[in-house]
C-alpha cells in the first residue's frame, strides 16, 4: 500500500530525512519509532503529499506522492500533531467543512459525521464549539475528521501526545478498531516505545533521518535475545560502590546501571552471564532480596541499535523548518 | 476538478471563514468601529474654509477726516461690516492704537487687527492711494491668509464702487451696470463640473473607501492564511483533493466581503454624516471597488507565500500600506507633490483605484471617461495574479 523508495528531505543543508525505505501492506499498522527530531513528522508531511521530497520517490496505493497527489490525497487521512480544527465552529460545522472538501454528497456526508461522532462519544457535544473542548476531546475530533473520506491509509503522527492515560488508551484502542475493522492501513509515528509495542505489526526504527531497523516488534526484541543479552534486575538491601564496581568488571557485563538505593540494572551478554553475576556477587557475601530476568523492550532495541538512549535530539541539530514551530511542549512518557 | 468543484470549493472556504469572523465578536466590533473613527478622523480634523469663522479681530480707527468728512474710513467700515455679516467670518472689536492690538495679539484676546491711518481719508479725497494697515499674528499663518483674502475683497469691492460713481459723476448718463462694466470689465464665475457645492471631503470620501477595501483585504488575506499556517488548520484544507487555488479564491472572497462591508459602511457614513452625494453609477462604485480588489489580491498573496507567520506578514504588509496611504492622493493631491513622488504614485494601484472612484463620485463619470484607470488596475491584478499562483503553489508545498 505505501511504498517509499529513498525518499530523503533537506532544509538548506540540514538533511532531515536521508533516503529512508520501506513498504507497508495493506491492512498493516506500520510505525516509525525514533526520538523528536529524528524525521518521523517530515516524513509523515511529504508521504501526505504537504511537503515536496528532495530525493527519492513514493507510492501510495500505486500513486507517486508528486507526480499525482490529488490521487493520493483522496486515500489518505492526516491526523497531524497539531489539531486540524476551527474554534470557533462547533464540532458538526468542523466535520461538515472538511468533508465538504472532499466532495461527499451531502446525505452520506451528514450520515458519516454522525456515525463518526457516536463513535467517539461526541455526539452530546455536535453543537458545541470546538474551542470549548478538553484535549482529549480534540484529539478524538482530529481523529474522526481524517476519518471523513474513509481513508485507506491513515497518518498519525503521535496521536496520543499530551493526553492523560485514559484518552491514551482510548485512542489506542480506536485506532486498532478502524484497522480491524475497515482494514484501513496505518502509519504511526511516536516516541513512545510502549505504544509502538502495543500498537504496531512493524515497527521502523528512525535515528538522525536514517532507518537504523525495520522489522515486526517480536523480531526486533529477538535481534538482541539472539545476540544472547541478559538483562537483569537486582534487589539487594546493603548496595555497596565496591559491589558494583566488582559487578562492572565483570568480562559479560556491558552497563550497570543504579535505580536507586537498592535496585541494580544490568546489561549483559554470553551464555553464562546470568551464573557468572550471580556467582560475584554471592562470592562478595552479599545477599540477594528479589531478582528479575527481564525481557527485552524496545527500549533496550533502540539503545542496543543506536547507541544511546531515546531522548530529545531536537535541541542540537534540528533547525527551524518551515512548517514547524517548536513551542515548549510537555512531552508525557 | 472542473471550475465547478473549485468555485464550490472556494465558497465553502469563504463561508467558512465568514462563520469564523462573525462568532468573534470583538473582532466585528472592531470592524464596524474602523471605518467610523476613520472617517470621524480625516472628516474633523482637517480644516476646511468654512471651518475659520468668528475670529476675534481688533479694529482702530485713527482717521482723522478731511475737513470734517471720514466718508471713506466710514465706507471702508460699512463694506466690510456687510461682508462679515454675511459670512461670519470675524468677530471686530474697538481698538486705539497700532500699538494696542500689537499687544492684543500677544496677549492671544485677538488673532489679527485692521488699522485705518489718520491720513486714509484725506488721501484719498486728495487724489491719492488710501492705505490700510493690516497686523497679522505670525504664529497663525492660515488665520492671517483668511484675513488679507477678506480685506482683499472688501477693497476690491470698495475700489470698485468709487470708480463706478465717479463714472456716473462724470457723464449722468451711464447707468450703474455700464459704469460697473466700464469700470470693471471682467468677472470672474467658478463653476464646477457638476452643479452643487464640493468640499475637502468629497475629495478624500471615495479615497478613504478604495483605502480601506483594497487594504482590508490586503492585510486580511496574508494574516487569515499565514495564521491557518501557524495553527495547523491549513493542512486539513491542503491534504484535501482540492484545487489549491481554491484556498486563495475563497480566503479572497471573504476578505472581499469583509472589505465591502466595511466600504459600504464608509459610504453611508459619508452620505449621513458628511452629506457627500454621489453624482455616478452606484453599481459602478462597487465594480470599481471590487477591480481594486482584484488588483491587490495578487500583492497580498505573494506576501502570504514569503512570510513564514503571521507577524511578518503583518510587518511586510505595515510597511507596504504607510507609502501607500500617502502616496495615492487618497488624502493630497498629488499634483502638489514633487515630481519624483509623482512618479512613485504611479505605480500604486491605489491610486488608480482612487482616482477612478474619485470620478465617479464626485464627478459622475462613466466607463469610458475612467478607461484609463480600468485598463491600469486589470493589467495591474493580471500581472500580479501571474505572479502569486505558481509563487503560491510552490510555497504551500515547501
Amino acid at each position: 500500500m505505501i511504498e517509499v523508495k529513498n525518499l530523503t528531505k533537506m532544509f538548506n543543508d540540514f538533511v532531515a530525512v536521508d533516503s529512508i525505505s520501506f513498504d507497508v501492506k495493506k491492512g498493516e499498522i506500520f510505525g516509525l519509532l525514533g526520538p523528536n527530531g529524528a524525521g518521523k513528522s517530515t516524513t509523515i508531511r511529504m508521504l501526505c503529499t504537504l511537503s515536496r521530497p528532495t530525493k527519492g520517490t513514493a507510492t501510495i496505493g500505486g500513486y507517486d506522492i508528486v507526480k499525482n497527489d490529488t490521487e493520493v490525497r483522496k486515500l489518505v487521512g492526516i491526523v497531524s500533531e497539531k489539531m486540524i480544527m476551527y474554534n470557533r465552529l462547533t464540532a458538526r460545522e468542523n466535520l461538515f467543512f472538511f468533508g465538504n472538501l472532499f466532495s461527499i454528497p451531502k446525505n452520506v456526508l451528514n450520515k458519516r459525521i454522525d456515525d463518526l461522532l457516536e463513535l467517539v462519544q461526541l455526539t452530546k457535544w455536535k453543537n458545541s464549539q470546538v474551542g470549548t473542548f478538553s484535549s482529549g476531546m480534540r484529539q478524538r475530533m482530529n481523529v474522526i475528521r481524517a476519518l471523513l473520506n474513509m481513508p485507506q491509509v491513515l497518518f498519525l503522527d503521535e496521536p496520543t501526545l499530551g493526553l492523560d492515560p485514559q484518552s491514551t488508551v482510548e485512542i489506542r484502542e480506536f485506532i486498532k478498531k478502524i484497522n480491524r475493522e475497515n482494514e484501513t492501513t496505518i502509519l504511526i509515528t511516536t516516541h513512545m516505545m510502549g505504544e509502538a509495542d502495543l500498537l504496531c505489526d512493524s515497527i521502523g526504527i528512525i535515528d538522525h533521518g536514517k532507518i537504523v531497523a525495520l522489522d515486526t516488534s517480536t523480531n526486533l526484541k529477538r535481534m538482541i535475545s539472539g545476540a544472547n543479552t541478559t538483562i537483569l534486575k537486582l534487589e539487594i538491601a546493603n548496595l555497596t560502590p565496591d559491589l558494583i564496581a566488582t559487578i562492572r568488571a565483570l568480562k559479560c557485563v556491558e552497563t550497570v546501571s543504579q535505580e536507586n538505593s537498592t535496585h541494580l540494572k544490568i546489561h549483559a551478554h554470553g551464555d553464562d552471564a546470568f551464573d557468572t553475576i550471580i556467582d560475584a556477587i554471592r562470592a562478595k557475601k552479599t545477599k540477594i532480596d528479589s531478582i528479575e530476568n527481564l525481557q527485552p523492550t524496545l527500549e533496550d532495541v533502540f539503545l542496543h541499535i543506536t547507541g544511546h538512549e531515546v531522548r530529545d535530539a531536537a535541541n542540537q541539530k534540528m533547525p527551524l523548518s518551515n512548517h514547524r514551530h517548536f513551542a515548549p511542549q510537555a512531552r508525557v512518557r | 476538478m472542473g471550475a465547478k468543484s473549485l468555485l464550490s470549493h472556494s465558497f465553502r472556504i469563504a463561508w467558512k471563514d465568514l462563520l469564523e469572523l462573525f462568532r468573534n465578536r470583538l473582532g466585528l466590533i472592531m470592524l464596524v468601529l474602523m471605518p467610523i473613527f476613520m472617517m470621524a478622523m480625516v472628516g474633523f480634523i482637517y480644516p476646511s474654509n468654512n471651518s475659520i469663522s468668528n475670529v476675534p479681530i481688533a479694529l482702530a480707527n485713527q482717521d482723522l477726516g478731511f475737513g470734517n468728512s471720514t466718508v471713506a474710513s466710514q465706507t471702508f467700515i460699512t463694506i466690510l461690516q456687510q461682508i462679515n455679516n454675511s459670512t461670519g467670518m470675524m468677530t471686530l472689536s474697538n481698538a486705539s492704537s497700532l500699538d494696542e492690538i500689537r499687544s492684543l495679539v500677544q496677549k492671544g484676546e485677538v488673532d489679527g487687527g485692521i488699522v485705518i491711518p489718520s491720513n486714509f481719508t484725506s488721501s484719498i479725497m486728495s487724489g491719492e492711494q488710501g492705505t490700510v494697515i493690516i497686523v497679522t499674528d505670525q504664529s497663525n499663518p492660515q488665520t492671517s491668509a483668511t484675513i488679507q483674502v477678506v480685506l482683499n475683497g472688501v477693497f476690491d469691492q470698495m475700489g470698485t464702487m468709487l470708480a463706478q460713481q465717479k463714472v456716473q459723476s462724470l457723464n449722468p448718463a451711464i447707468n450703474a451696470s455700464t459704469a460697473l462694466a466700464i469700470v470693471k470689465p471682467y468677472d470672474i464665475k467658478t463653476e464646477g463640473a457638476v452643479s452643487g457645492h464640493s468640499g475637502y471631503f468629497d475629495f478624500i470620501a471615495p479615497g478613504i473607501m478604495a483605502m480601506t477595501v483594497m487594504m482590508s483585504v490586503m492585510t486580511g488575506l496574508p494574516a487569515a492564511i499565514s495564521q491557518e499556517k501557524e495553527v495547523g488548520t491549513l493542512d486539513g484544507m491542503m491534504v484535501a483533493p482540492i484545487n489549491r487555488l481554491s484556498i486563495i479564491l475563497g480566503k479572497t472572497l471573504a476578505q472581499t466581503a469583509r472589505g465591502l462591508l466595511q466600504g459600504v459602511l464608509i459610504l453611508a457614513l459619508s452620505v449621513i454624516l458628511f452629506g457627500v452625494s454621489i453624482q455616478g453609477n452606484i453599481l459602478l462604485v462597487f465594480g470599481l471597488l471590487l477591480l481594486g480588489v482584484f488588483s491587490f489580491v495578487g500583492l497580498g498573496v505573494v506576501i502570504t507565500s514569503f512570510a513564514k507567520d503571521q507577524e511578518t506578514a503583518m510587518m511586510l504588509m505595515m510597511t507596504l500600506m504607510f507609502p501607500m496611504m500617502f502616496l495615492s492622493g487618497v488624502f493630497f493631491p498629488i499634483q502638489q507633490m514633487p515630481w519624483y513622488m509623482q512618479a512613485v504614485s504611479k505605480f500604486l494601484p491605489l491610486t488608480y483605484a482612487s482616482t477612478a472612484l474619485r470620478k465617479v463620485m464626485v464627478l459622475g463619470a462613466g466607463i469610458p471617461e475612467i478607461a484609463t484607470e480600468l485598463t491600469v488596475l486589470i493589467v495591474f491584478g493580471v500581472i500580479m495574479t501571474a505572479i502569486a499562483v505558481p509563487v503560491f503553489r510552490r510555497a504551500m508545498t515547501r
